[in-house]
């Protein structure tokens, strides 16, 4: 690791003044992600922000038509939360899934949806929930949120507060998963809201993304038949060692069959 | 710069001046001298170095020791009780729960973890938990005998060692 200044602000306005005063700082969350990308001295800031001694930036919480979460919740908090479990099981068992228990006892969801990493498992539920983004300066709705790999419409030096998922119908999350990261090769995030069915995939893009041919399918007929006739372009997905493109354009079929099914269509 | 960090160490006070990148594992090896707590992997892949903070299971090289400040720290040192191995430990030198012994620090901090969420764990509960816990010898069948015996003494107040 390169050197670095260490802080542990105990309020959100100290930890953005000390943003606002050091162009090269960054914000340290459950470290999960960006500890190990300064080991191999790929980030270089100058000063960590740790957001930890905030109070209440973990905060779960229920606001009626939406749960909300605070972006310093971990994945291990809002796994055994009983406010998610009851209103949102889909988030509480998609968070259960993340990782392994000690990355689930750090890791964070503002950390998770700052990255972006294009197989993380949050950005599917963002965008099938239809959540809002609250940062230090403005709301941003789920559409508008992922731009691409790594890359988000948060601004430098804009902090993610909190999340707010508003409690769909029905929701269910499912996961192919690398065996040995856990991260997901493909994952499906199917779910009835008020704004109507979203399908949201990750793993298999840049970045997560809507499955606009999948959720016409199920509003015409909420089945595992319907999506018997649509598919994805394989032309857009990630090709890696894990997963060729073709294959991860037969997982989103996949996995949003078994989505479907788990909400018995 | 050096900094100073103050918490608890399996129950004691302790302080230690570490460089803003000192990963808590080094902290807690090199200047608090418990060699206990291993590193395979320094990547956040193996698990030989989790230990507990503030009750929860992490792998310590994942973490900045300033990020330790004022934390409560149990490593594997720390979970016997006068010299007498904690049920858990007694349960994986029973089922022969390792070979080398390199993940089995790791291993048995992450499995009490577990049964203190879950008293009575099956077999697939052990093996998804173990997760982030890997193991070059065992082919892990023992580990998870000896996770599933050393629930059940310590169910029993450590009484009953199968
Ligand atoms: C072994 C392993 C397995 C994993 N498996 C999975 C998996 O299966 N699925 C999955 O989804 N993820 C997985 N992860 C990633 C894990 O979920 C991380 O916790 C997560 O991606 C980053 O969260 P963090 O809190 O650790 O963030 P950090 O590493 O602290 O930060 C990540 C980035 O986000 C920025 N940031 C953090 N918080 C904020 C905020 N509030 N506002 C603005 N920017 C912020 C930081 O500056 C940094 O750039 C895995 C990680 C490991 C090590
Ligand atoms: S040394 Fe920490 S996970 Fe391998
Ligand atoms: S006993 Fe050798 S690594 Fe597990």
């Amino acid at each position: 690791m390169y050197e670095f200044n260490y802080h542990r602000p105990a309020s959100l306005d100290e930890a953005k003044q000390i943003l606002a005063a050091n162009a090269e700082a960054k914000i340290i969350a459950g470290g999960m992600t960006l500890l190990p990308t300064m080991k191999l001295r790929l980030a270089q800031p100058s000063d960590l922000v740790d957001l930890s001694a905030i109070d209440g930036l973990d905060a779960i919480s229920d606001a009626g038509s939406a749960i909300d979460i605070g972006a310093m919740a971990r994945h291990a908090d809002v796994a055994h939360s009983e406010v998610v479990r009851s209103a949102i099981p889909a988030l509480a068992d998609l968070a259960d899934a993340i990782g392994d228990a000690q990355v689930r006892n750090r890791g964070t969801l503002g950390g998770s949806i700052a990255n972006s990493d294009p197989a993380a498992d949050y950005p599917a539920a963002i965008l099938a929930l239809n959540a809002t983004i609250r940062t230090d300066q403005r709301e941003i709705a789920a559409d508008d949120y992922f731009l691409g790999m790594f890359e988000t419409a948060l601004a430098d030096d804009e902090l993610v507060v909190a999340v707010s998922f508003p409690k769909p119908k029905k929701a269910a999350y499912a996961k192919f998963h690398n065996p040995a990261s856990r991260y997901a090769i493909v994952g499906v995030m199917v779910a009835e809201t008020d704004s109507g069915i979203r399908v949201a995939v990750t793993g298999a893009g840049a970045c997560a993304f809507r499955a606009s041919d999948f959720e016409a399918a199920l509003t015409e007929s909420f089945s595992a038949d319907a999506l018997g006739s649509v598919s994805i372009d394989s032309d857009d997905l990630n090709s890696d060692l894990h997963a060729s493109a073709g294959y991860r354009a037969h997982l989103v079929r996949v996995m949003a069959v078994r989505a479907v099914k788990a909400l018995g269509g | 710069m050096q900094t100073k960090v103050s918490c608890t160490l399996n129950g004691e006070d302790v302080s230690a001046d570490v460089d803003s990148r000192t990963l808590l594992v080094d902290m807690i090896r090199e200047q608090l001298s418990l060699t206990g707590t291993h590193v395979g992997c320094d990547t956040s892949q193996c698990g030989a170095c989790v230990v507990h903070v503030n009750g929860r299971s992490v792998k310590s090289c994942s973490m900045l020791a300033l990020q330790a400040e004022g934390a409560e720290i149990i490593t594997i040192e720390g979970v016997d009780s006068n010299g007498d191995l904690h049920p858990m430990q007694a349960a994986f030198r029973e089922h022969h729960g390792l070979q080398c012994g390199f993940c089995t620090p790791g291993m048995i901090m992450s499995a009490l973890d577990l049964v203190q969420q879950n008293p009575d764990p099956d077999d697939k509960e052990i093996r998804e938990w173990l997760e982030g816990n890997l193991c070059r010898c065992t082919g892990y069948q023992n580990i998870v005998q000896a996770v599933k015996a050393g629930a059940k003494s310590m169910r029993a107040g450590g009484k009953e060692a199968e």
